[in-house]
């Protein structure tokens, strides 16, 4: 059955739709302003400029000083790795890594292959609530660590990190700081000239510019060293002819964000307090994940016991509706998400965990009809699993379940 | 998101014979909710005929998961219970028009509740008896035991000497880094029992593809060796049997043990793999390191020879 409805899209976290007044401005940089900005005539001066404009509305979204802080990237994947690497080459004598334990891949793949290459990676783990203890933070911090790199916004559950009070206490310890704040960025204000922030990542396309653009801010006076040399792009700081078209979007894009701030903490956050509260009332063993007072106003993860959560959204996907999971299923592994392990969600919950991500684009009228699908969808899966019976979990499932193996 | 057959998308929407049934006189469980995949199977059988006459099945899982139980049942329905036990895992993937790699566990899953199912009616024990590593080689569908077996009983030390092996690495490159982390892992090992004659890791040369020159005391004479050549691949005989293939002792000459894979072994992409199994076997029997090679190979030799 084809869906009756238009699409529904709550994977905002996994990336947006790019606005359509972001297009309009980027696609003359593939046409008539196709210049490479170094040139001196003018079909590159005109792009210069623009990039110029870009830049300065990258600056004001995250409240930068200075212009000059800002590196332009290709992804938020590449300025974590600039990010990080720089920390480390430029202080070759600080060979300790200061990470947590629910960072997204982009820190935490790197973070597995610096232990190969004999660095020292201290995972600050979480509560059940996804929270860091800063105690035992404080007390790991040490001249001996070269950088602290702590998400702004958690991907999956979308709690917050205090990061502008992490950032400080590094300052400190005289330790450089950076924050992923790749679902940060557009979501909640950032003022970064008021904070110790080091250095932060950021990603185009969730924040309804198009991929292939990013940021780093990289605050003045920080130690640095390039990832990739050649041209004097960026400054010499990032080689590389510009992604024009891409700068431009993600100047706009936060043109846009910044006016839409406000939206995003009422009128978005209503809409997924509604959609959590909505489910939660009517599917039964189901609760929310992560610190539910400090997180996104956009993110809602929820786990639904005693089901697996690819079954859940390729049902949804039938309906039109896009959603994601933490489930092992989906990413090929055996092990559900890295971060609900880390929160110490029980395993009959943690394989059965959608995230719903919200943009200014979401509807109310789409909110309802998600409320109104999902409770069938866990039934039907609920009344295949050997963990079910009825309206509630068979009793003990760890005995009425026996494998000869497990 | 997986490429699922629309096989494998219609079982998934429309399972058939989910639930419990009434009677069920057999019942296998396997796996666990820890791991994200857990299946009972029900039986009911005839005990006149031992014809299997309903089949249905309860799966904690993924869509492949749910889809791979509900062709397994409708595959075994109707089946004398000798018969149901002939089905494959790969009987139930090709039922549903084939599976992901990644997912070709949730076949087994099948087989191997099928399985146990079968020996509840029976009244027999059953435990599992492979054991699954974690995928490596995506590209082939290898997983760590496999790798970590075929390098410890070659004594191999590069990735290439693995991809020979194996196949594994031998497209896009991405399982590199993991192969090496096995050969390291392997390497670190204290020289182990089968495999004193090979030199150190690490300064063993490339040419490590034929490793056992040295001759090593196993103190069995030679008939008792070939017997026991003999007696191992006997074992071996009924999992190839399983996936349709059989293999047949062909030669042995010193160290080096000519088969023949037949059926859908035979030349498939995975008769490298196979024979990198078998050899590990072999060399655990044997207590040295032995080479096996297919028969064709034999054929050369001797026309090299003669
Ligand atoms: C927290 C976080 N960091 C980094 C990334 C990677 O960003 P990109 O896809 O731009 O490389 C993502 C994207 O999912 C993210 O959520
Ligand atoms: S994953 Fe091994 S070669 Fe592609």
């Amino acid at each position: 059955m084809e869906p009756t409805h238009s699409p529904i899209y709550l994977d905002n976290n996994a990336t947006t739709q790019v606005d359509p007044a972001v297009v309009e401005a980027m696609l003359p940089f593939f046409t008539e302003h196709f210049g490479n900005p170094s040139s001196i005539h003018a079909f590159g001066a005109q792009v210069g400029k623009a990039l110029k404009t870009a830049r300065a509305q990258v600056q004001a979204l995250l409240g930068a000083e200075h212009d000059s802080e800002i590196i332009f990237t290709s992804c938020g994947t590449e300025s974590d790795s600039t990010a990080i690497l720089s920390a480390l080459k430029a202080q070759p004598e600080r060979r300790v890594v200061i990470t947590t334990a629910v960072e997204h891949p982009a820190i935490l793949t790197l973070c597995e292959w610096l232990e190969k290459e004999d660095y020292v990676v201290h995972r600050l783990p979480v509560d059940k609530k996804g929270r860091i203890d800063l105690d035992q933070y404080k007390s790991l911090l040490a001249p001996n660590v070269a950088i602290v790199s702590a998400m702004w916004a958690n991907n999956e559950t979308g709690t917050l990190f205090p990061v502008d009070e992490m950032a400080e206490m590094a300052h400190e310890a005289g330790v450089m700081f950076h924050t992923d704040a790749v679902q940060a960025v557009g979501k909640i204000p950032i003022d970064l000239k008021n904070t110790k922030i080091d250095m932060l990542s950021l990603s185009g396309h969730k924040l309804h510019a198009p991929k292939g653009v990013g940021v780093l801010y990289l605050r003045r006076g920080c130690r640095f060293r390039p990832l990739f040399r050649g041209g004097h792009q960026e400054r010499g700081r990032r080689a590389g002819t510009e992604n024009s078209a891409g700068i431009v979007a993600l100047g706009k894009a936060s043109e846009l964000a910044m006016a839409n701030i406000g939206h995003e903490n009422t009128v978005v956050k209503r809409l997924r307090d509604k959609l959590e509260r909505g489910i939660l009332a009517k599917v039964p063993h189901a609760f929310a994940t992560g610190d539910l007072l400090y997180r996104l106003p956009n993110t809602s993860n929820i786990a639904f016991e005693y089901i697996e959560g690819e079954g859940i959204l390729l049902l949804l996907n039938k309906l039109g509706i896009a959603a994601s999971s933490g489930s092992a299923c989906t990413s090929g592994s055996l092990e559900p998400s890295h971060v609900m392990r880390a929160m110490g969600i029980p395993y009959t919950a943690a394989h059965g965990t959608i995230r719903f991500s919200l943009s200014r684009y979401t509807t109310e009228a789409e909110i309802d009809r998600v409320i109104a699908a999902v409770p069938p969808i866990a039934a039907q899966l609920r009344k295949l699993s050997p963990y079910w019976s009825g309206n509630a979990p068979v009793k003990n499932p760890e005995q009425a379940f026996a494998p000869a193996y497990a | 998101m997986w490429e699922y057959t629309e096989k494998v998308r219609e079982h998934f929407f429309n399972p058939r014979n989910a639930g419990a049934i009434e009677g069920a006189n057999g019942v296998g469980d396997v796996g666990s909710i820890k791991c994200g995949d857990a299946l009972r199977l029900m039986l009911k059988v005839e005990p006149a005929t031992d014809i299997i006459l309903e089949a249905s099945f309860q799966t904690f899982g993924c869509g492949s998961a749910i889809a791979s139980s509900s062709a397994l049942t409708e595959i075994i329905k109707g089946k004398t219970l000798d018969d149901a036990l002939k089905v494959t895992n790969q009987d139930i993937a090709d039922y549903l028009d084939g599976l992901p790699p990644e997912k070709m566990h949730c076949s087994v899953m099948g087989r191997e509740a099928l399985q146990a199912a079968i020996a509840n009616y029976r009244g027999e024990a059953w435990s599992d008896d492979h054991e699954e590593g974690a995928l490596i080689c995506k590209c082939f569908a290898i997983d760590a035991v496999m790798i970590e077996d075929v390098v410890r009983a070659n004594g191999l030390i590069s990735v290439e000497q693995v991809t020979n092996y194996t196949k594994a690495g031998g497209s896009c490159a991405s399982c590199h880094e993991g192969i090496e982390e096995i050969l390291a892992k392997v390497c670190a090992e204290k020289p182990s029992h089968v495999n004193q004659a090979a030199p150190a890791c690490a300064t063993q040369g490339p040419s490590a593809k034929s490793p056992a020159t040295a001759a090593t005391k196993t103190g069995l004479t030679n008939y008792q060796r070939i017997r026991k050549v003999e007696d191992t691949l006997e074992a071996i005989r009924p999992q190839l049997q399983r996936d349709h293939g059989d293999l047949e002792l062909i030669e042995v000459q010193g160290k080096k043990i000519y088969i023949n894979l037949v059926g859908a072994c035979a030349g498939c992409m995975m008769e490298h793999a196979t024979m990198g199994g078998i050899q590990a076997k072999l060399c655990e029997a044997l207590g040295e390191l032995v080479t096996v090679l297919p028969a064709r190979e034999l054929a050369k030799e001797l026309a090299r020879a003669g």
